[in-house]
């Protein structure tokens, strides 16, 4: 019967705040194991949920011409009413060998943020919060659609990879085209690439024709075989993922995949010793393996 | 390499007695290794049994591949060639090709699961058998192999090479038919292997070795194949390309001039000095055939694909059309009917056990919790009657008909009605704990997750709601939302009669994506491996994958489709207005059977230990074998 009364109180009231039951026991200074414990416990829960992101960037020490960009913005929105936390990062990587590689992938990060931010203004920045009507898959779908349109008037004969990621709350929706990439790790040390580059080499391996070794040394690697502002029109690959609590987002340009293994870059990541120093020193590692390429990336983390 | 040559037996043997599993083991948590039934260079196969076939024992083959590749990309990449060649065989659907049932990797080996062919290998045969074969024998397995090679060549967007065609790639099963065993999903597993040299020396054409492969390297291996079946002349242990040097007849004279003539064709050096085409390469040995006589001993095998012949364990004939779902729980199984009664049949025979009649129809799935069962009906009440005795325990009245099917979940029983509230009832006493006002009727299922409870009405609302019954968030869909939703990995799935599924954030209600059928639906999405699989008034069953909603595969009905469909093992069962209960395969969309009733299937199936329990509008409940 108290079971069922304890059950009926969870389901219809507000929890009561649990009374410690140790009212015999004399107040003790906390041993040092205690406090860790306690301390451990507190730091994984963070209020108000919310987005942190940092990002680097470096031309690298064999090109002259930074032809990278990125957008980075986290929005937390707490008090009476809240949003959930929304976040937008953009990495675009302009094409070498075309005429105004930069200006293609500026334009890219600059229209699809806009694009994003017109379509949230209302839900974030009216008090009404009024909701969005498409879904986050069309309006990325639509971003880069307009990204695209936007490239071939200001940059024509240019292109550019974008990689968008979309946090809305703990649903991370990407838009990919190009071989910039995204990787999820999580907390048990997996990273997994969760973008599928579009790429000669990439395409060769997964008809069987070469072997990631193979690719790896390619002389062809960096031919794309899609990318924004090439062809007459768009497939950009769109995906939604859970973001996995307590784990990182990292998008980067190939500066940085291409030249930094994963393993190592998820041990530059663990050993920190901030995050924001983490993705420097990432920056650092493609440099110091010659940073053959301009190098950008941004990495992102879920607290709450 | 070097540490091999120094020590080869011992890195052999350690190989063999660490590398294979022994019997016992429980791979993935349902297959139990038997025992070892081959060994290749990537790994063993083994015969085990599934588990998820409690009451039969059930075989399969399991293909063991070791991944040996240091570096994790290249690892990756293997796994990744591994799994797309999985999924491509999993869509041939030929009786001379196994089936796949399955596939995953654990750590550095991937498993492949297929159908256990109860048989030998012909390089087997050939070592147990004296003299040559008969003739007609090997004709006979020759025209079966041109049948299942022209079905590979003969596959959509691009043909498929088998490139590996020699003896002991083909068994023999119990009825004397073939079956085409490797298809080369282990390649990708062999270690060391520069570039494109793929394919067996003696049984592969010249121009294989140059890395290329087309259809007429298969013809060419298949004339190998049969040259050595006739000749005993293994090939691997001749100079390569020397088949003219030794006419089948010259070593067997037994053998006919015309078979000869036919497998020195297919054996041309230029591979435009052969047949052009496989079937021309059959037609060639069906004519030499004829004109021996051989054929008229031993007919070819039409490919057989199971067709109608499903007939029901039992039925039930109930008063009047059956519209919901039934519920099994504990030996029986449970459903409304519109002729106002709850059936309790028993679920292995179908014989009847009691029933309750309502003053409503009943069109909805019951519920079952601790010996009651719950189920709402049109004279506008929840019932709550005894599993065992179908003896009423408490009544709950709305002020409207219920057509919503209740949901268990905390001590609670939540269900919708036509009174356009949401209905929170206390399951020991039947009183009300609370009602939420949605202003519009509520038709779907409920569905309770983490501490919130989703459901959609008639207005187009969507709504998640905690145990206080209060409003987390709410969504508004463009028309009725008839269709329960199904909530997985904080995703929200549901249809609209405007034609969309939506996925919504479960803990936000922010639209993620929503993807468009042809016309309106008030089919339940039902998730699983990652696949939505749904359907709607358009005809079609469709499977999207969940995190792009691309669509995978869609299946038409000859009618609407208003019930959802129910995955079972690798099978996904769905009724249609056509009559017909359909039973696909759910990776590919691929039709396996269907059931024909004589009335409109609108409610879901239940899938419950081997049986799929179906009711029709033709007043009957089917239990069919999954």
């Amino acid at each position: 019967m108290l079971k069922f009364f304890d059950k009926l109180r969870s389901l219809f009231n507000k929890k009561e705040p649990e009374k410690p039951a140790l009212d015999n026991i004399v107040t003790a200074p906390l041993s040092d194991a205690q406090l860790q414990s306690i301390k451990a416990l507190s730091a994984h829960r963070y209020e108000p949920m919310q987005l942190i992101a940092t990002s680097a960037q470096s031309v690298g020490r064999q090109r002259e011409l930074n032809e990278d960009s990125l957008f980075c913005l986290s929005t937390t929105i707490a008090g009476n009413t809240s949003n959930p936390p929304f976040g937008l990062y953009i990495i675009a990587d302009g094409m070498g060998g075309h005429q105004y590689g930069e200006i293609a992938s500026n334009t890219a990060i600059r229209v699809i943020a806009g694009y994003v931010l017109k379509k949230f203004h209302d839900s974030l920045f009216s008090l009404t919060g009024t909701p969005v009507e498409e879904s986050l898959q069309e309006i990325l779908q639509a971003a880069t659609s307009e990204a695209q349109k936007a490239v071939l008037h200001e940059a024509p004969g240019s292109g550019t990879t974008v990689t968008a990621a979309l946090i809305v709350g703990q649903q991370l929706t990407i838009a990919h085209v190009g071989d910039s990439r995204a990787y999820l790790i999580y907390n048990d040390q997996r990273m997994e690439a969760i973008t599928r580059d579009h790429s000669l080499v990439r395409r060769l391996e997964e008809l069987g024709q070469i072997t990631a070794a193979e690719a790896a040394v390619h002389p062809q690697r960096n031919v794309l075989y899609r990318a924004l502002g090439q062809g007459e029109t768009l497939e950009s690959d769109i995906t939604t993922t859970p973001f996995p609590v307590g784990g990182y987002l990292l998008i980067c340009t190939d500066g940085l995949w291409g030249v930094v293994s994963d393993n190592e870059l998820r041990r530059i990541l663990n050993e920190g010793p901030t995050m924001q120093r983490a993705c420097q020193n990432m920056i650092a590692a493609a440099n110091a393996a010659g940073g053959p390429d301009n190098i950008s990336a941004v990495l992102v983390q879920l607290l709450g | 390499m070097e540490t091999k040559h120094i020590d080869g037996s011992v890195g052999i043997e350690k190989r063999t007695t660490t590398g294979q599993l022994a019997s016992g083991t429980n791979l993935g948590n349902r297959y139990v290794v038997q025992e070892v039934i081959g060994v290749g260079g990537m790994g063993s196969v083994y015969r085990a049994r599934d588990l998820h076939f409690p009451n039969v024992v059930k075989l399969v083959a399991v293909k063991e591949m070791i991944n040996q590749a240091p570096d994790p990309l290249v690892r990756q990449t293997i796994v990744q060639n591994f799994e797309r060649e999985a999924n491509i065989l999993a869509t041939l659907s030929h009786p001379s090709i196994p089936r796949i049932y399955d596939y995953f990797t654990l750590e550095n080996r991937s498993y492949l699961v297929l159908e256990f062919i109860n048989g030998k290998d012909l390089e087997t045969v050939l070592a147990q058998s004296e003299g040559f074969l008969p003739e007609e024998q090997v004709l006979a397995w020759g025209i079966e192999l041109c049948d299942v090679i022209a079905f590979l060549h003969g596959h959509k967007p691009d043909p498929i090479i088998f490139r590996d065609m020699k003896p002991s790639n083909v068994m023999i099963n119990q009825h004397n038919h073939i079956i085409l065993v490797d298809f080369g999903i282990a390649k990708s597993f062999q270690v060391g292997q520069k570039g494109t040299m793929i394919g067996t020396e003696g049984y592969s054409p010249p121009e294989q070795y140059r890395g290329e492969a087309n259809t007429q390297a298969d013809i060419y291996a298949l004339g190998a194949t049969m040259h050595h079946l006739l000749t005993r002349r293994d090939p691997r242990l001749e100079a390569p390309f020397s088949f003219a040097e030794r006419p089948v007849r010259k070593i067997n004279p037994n053998v006919s001039i015309e078979i000869e003539a036919v497998i020195n064709t297919a054996l041309q050096y230029n591979a435009s000095d052969r047949f052009k085409r496989i079937e021309d390469f059959k037609s060639a040995l069906m004519s030499a055939g004829k004109k021996t006589g051989m054929l008229q001993h031993v007919a070819p095998v039409a490919p057989v694909i199971q067709a109608g012949g499903i007939k029901p364990i039992w039925t039930f004939q109930c008063e009047d059309e059956i519209r919901g779902s039934s519920m099994v729980y504990n030996g029986a199984v449970y459903t409304g009917c519109y002729d106002n009664n709850l059936y309790a049949l028993n679920a292995a025979t179908g014989e009847f056990i009691w029933k309750y009649a309502a003053e409503g129809g009943i069109v909805s799935r019951p519920a079952a919790y601790e010996d009651i069962v719950y189920f709402g009906s049109e004279d506008h009440r929840v019932h709550a009657v005894s599993a065992r005795s179908g003896k009423v325990a408490w009544m709950y009245y709305t002020d409207d008909r219920v057509r919503s099917s209740p949901r268990v979940a905390e001590g609670h029983l939540f269900i919708g009605s036509d009174d356009k509230f949401l209905h929170a009832i206390n399951l020991t006493t039947g009183r009300r704990a609370w009602t939420f006002d949605t202003g519009a009727e509520i038709r779907g299922t409920p569905f309770v997750i983490n501490d919130l409870v989703f459901f959609g009405n008639e207005a187009g609302d969507f709504f998640a709601l905690n145990f206080h019954g209060q409003i987390k968030w709410r969504y508004k869909a463009k028309r009725n939302i008839t269709s329960s939703p199904w909530v997985q990995d904080n995703v929200a799935y549901f249809n609209s009669m405007d034609g969309y599924m939506y996925a919504l954030d479960a803990r936000t209600g922010f639209l993620l994506w929503r993807f468009r059928m042809d016309k309106p639906s008030i089919v339940s999405p039902i998730v699983n491996d990652g696949i939505i699989f749904t359907g709607s008034a358009d005809g079609y069953i469709y499977a999207v994958e969940a995190k792009s909603a691309k669509e995978i595969w869609r299946y038409k009905t000859e009618h609407q489709v208003n019930g959802s469909p129910v995955i079972y093992r690798d099978a996904l069962y769905c009724g249609s207005v056509d009559g017909n209960l359909y039973c696909l395969e759910y990776r590919t969309g691929r039709l396996r059977w269907k059931f024909a009733t004589k009335g409109p299937i609108t409610a879901a199936p239940l899938a419950y230990d081997d049986i799929i329990y179906v009711g029709s509008h033709d007043h009957y409940i089917y239990a069919l074998l999954a």
